[in-house]
């Protein structure tokens, strides 16, 4: 079970692809830091939240490029490991050397969604710890002023930014879920990957929309961006749990449907 | 049901009565396990349905254990299907499945550590070399120690001559040396049976003639094979026994002699007084002509079961004591060829 589960880590993170998509993760940071470095100074309420803080404090690259990173390309990334997790490996035809291993249908599953779910956590942190580097080398840093008006040091401000990228990553592991899910329904990655980003748009489009307000606090994105209160002293963690009780129901239900799906697949490819 | 009642009295199904190596046919099922007398793989009425095509159709498989068996059929006759149930990749529809003695899919876990298998071509991971890509199979397998995995890696390279590639991305190897790769896969542990998908494919004739003396060597060893092709002369070189699979049945099986045998020998004579030889041998029961050049030809009886079949030896005398004057005789066997287009078809028409 370890042995294969560090293969499959060595796999994904020996591809370029997997470290492609992590350098374009952290670019969006470097992206922003440069663009306010450039320009003069923001006004404040204008922009992504927090943009208005960067040039006083080189620590809110991170935070602002993570909300900027949270609608669109950490799902699109997370997406594409997790549509790629088993539709891949059929695809690929690997799947059936695999099975013929054997790897066992149960235990492949669960490590295809750990190394997807170990993507999930190295995304957001991407974001954080790029942030927060060329925050450091561009901004001043000092003390942070959180939105209760408390003011904390710098070290505990970067476990802040590490809190934020955990929050995110457990956002993501339920959008991980669906993806091992749609991946087991085919043996095309591409279309694997395009649904599940798909889906995640559709889950943010359909929070957008007050007529479907019933359904918003059952939709996968519903908390993803509910993270303010980790910046408040001390750290509200009703969100944190709210959001973590949200994602394990994805992960229980659309785990169970890719293990449903996958135990009894005929491996035709 | 009804088809396979039906296909009972086919006279041209010489499935085996009572299949080599095998115990007789009742209890046969109630007792498996492999032995000097064992059934490497056994299935029973084996079907697998996609919609509404039967794809394998009433198969029973008996490969002894110890042999190299030959799975022949033409492209699309179920032998890829067939090898993916045999392996567990597919659920069948009907019909039972025995490897190395134990059924299958249900004991999956025990027995596929044991066996090695090249299934449908080689695939791998373009982006790995070949070592980490064996090592990366090697690791999905829970039996494999991962204290000799490198060694064991590096003996299965070795053993398809690929040390010189072992480190270069598989993105770049030739089709042959993916074919190599694949097979070094179903070389990582000992194995009590292997399972070759078209092992040659893609391999020119240097690689041919090495997969050929590995399959003999490994099969000296002790170890089962079963291969499947399309290529008859393949078969005909490497397999002690052979199943013909076509339009998803097995329509014959057994050892090579025994099929060959039951194609159309002849006898093929030579001698200037055709005539009295047409008469002499028909009056022992064969269907002779005479052809051109004094030579006169008479197929031997379709199967020794249908016609006792005179000795040759009995048949030259006989035209001798009539006054025939025999210039040559021989007794031609059939080819396995012969008796494979005979089941299967003619060219591109094959049974669907």
């Amino acid at each position: 079970m370890l042995r294969l589960l560090g293969s499959e880590l060595a796999v994904l993170f020996r591809r370029r692809r997997t470290w492609a998509m992590l350098l374009a993760l952290a670019a969006i940071p470097i992206l922003i830091a440069v663009a306010v470095r450039l320009s003069s100074a923001v006004p404040p309420g204008r922009g992504p939240a927090f943009l208005d803080r960067i040039s006083q404090n080189g620590l809110f690259v991170g935070i602002t490029a993570m909300v900027v990173a949270v609608p669109l390309f950490l799902p699109l990334t997370v997406g594409v490991v997790a549509g790629d997790t088993l539709a891949g490996e059929a695809g690929q035809g690997t799947l059936r050397y695999l099975l013929a291993a054997p790897a066992g249908r149960g235990r492949l599953v669960l490590v295809k969604y750990l190394a997807a779910a170990a993507f999930a956590v190295a995304a957001p942190a991407a974001v954080a710890l790029a942030g927060a580097g060329i925050g450091a080398l561009l901004f001043p840093v000092g003390p942070v002023t959180l939105l209760s008006g408390d003011t904390i040091g710098v070290a505990e401000a970067v476990g802040r930014l590490l809190l934020i990228a955990a929050y995110l990553a457990v956002s993501l592991l339920g959008l991980s879920a669906v993806g091992l899910f749609v991946s087991s329904l085919t043996d095309v990655p591409v279309g694997a990957m395009a649904a599940t980003v798909v889906l995640a748009v559709v889950s943010q489009v359909a929070d957008a929309l007050p007529q479907l307000d019933w359904l918003h606090p059952w939709l996968l994105s519903h908390r993803w961006l509910d993270f303010a209160d980790l910046l408040r002293q001390p750290v509200g963690w009703d969100s944190f749990g709210a959001n973590a009780l949200l994602q394990a129901g994805y992960v229980a239900v659309f785990g169970a449907l890719a293990y449903a799906r996958f135990a009894t697949k005929d491996v035709l490819s | 049901m009804t088809d396979r009642s039906g296909r009972a009295g086919n006279p041209v199904s010489p499935v085996r009565e009572t299949p080599p190596g095998s115990a007789a046919a009742p209890g046969r099922v109630a007792e498996p396990g492999p032995g000097p007398s064992g059934l490497s793989i056994e299935t029973l009425g084996l079907s697998k349905r996609f919609g509404r095509q039967l794809a394998v159709d009433g198969v029973d498989l008996a490969v002894p254990t110890g042999s190299v068996f030959g799975f022949l059929g033409p492209n699309g006759s179920g032998k890829t299907t067939t090898i993916r149930i045999l392996l567990g990749l597919a659920a069948a529809s009907a019909g039972t499945v025995h490897v190395l003695g134990e059924e299958m899919p249900r004991q999956l876990r025990s027995v596929l550590p044991r066996v090695g298998a090249l299934v449908e071509g080689p695939a791998f991971y373009p982006f790995l070399s070949g070592t980490a890509n064996l090592l990366r199979f090697d690791a999905a397998d829970p039996e494999a120690p991962a204290r000799t995995r490198h060694a064991r890696v590096h003996r299965a390279l070795e053993r398809v001559g690929l040390t010189h590639a072992a480190d270069k991305p598989v993105r770049a190897y030739s089709l042959g040396m993916k074919q190599r790769l694949g097979i070094a896969n179903a070389l990582l542990a000992p194995r009590e049976l292997l399972v070759l998908d078209e092992p040659t494919n893609g391999l020119d004739p240097q690689g041919t003639r090495e997969v050929r003396h590995l399959v003999r060597s490994l099969a000296a060893d002790g170890t089962t094979v079963f291969v499947s092709s399309h290529l008859l002369a393949e078969v005909e070189q490497i397999c002690t026994h052979a199943a013909i699979m076509s339009a998803g049945r097995v329509v014959a099986q057994g050892t090579l002699a025994q099929l060959r045998q039951d194609g159309h020998a002849r006898v093929r004579l030579r001698t200037p007084d055709p005539d009295d030889a047409v008469r002499v041998l028909r009056g022992l029961g064969l269907a002779a002509a005479a052809g051109q050049d004094g030579e006169v030809t008479a197929p031997l009886p379709e199967s020794p079961a249908v016609a006792p079949q005179p000795p040759p030896e009995d048949l030259v005398s006989a035209l001798v004591a009539a006054g025939v004057r025999v210039r040559g005789f021989a007794v031609e066997q059939g080819s396995l060829e012969d008796r494979f287009v005979e089941l299967t078809g003619e060219g591109f028409d094959v049974a669907r």
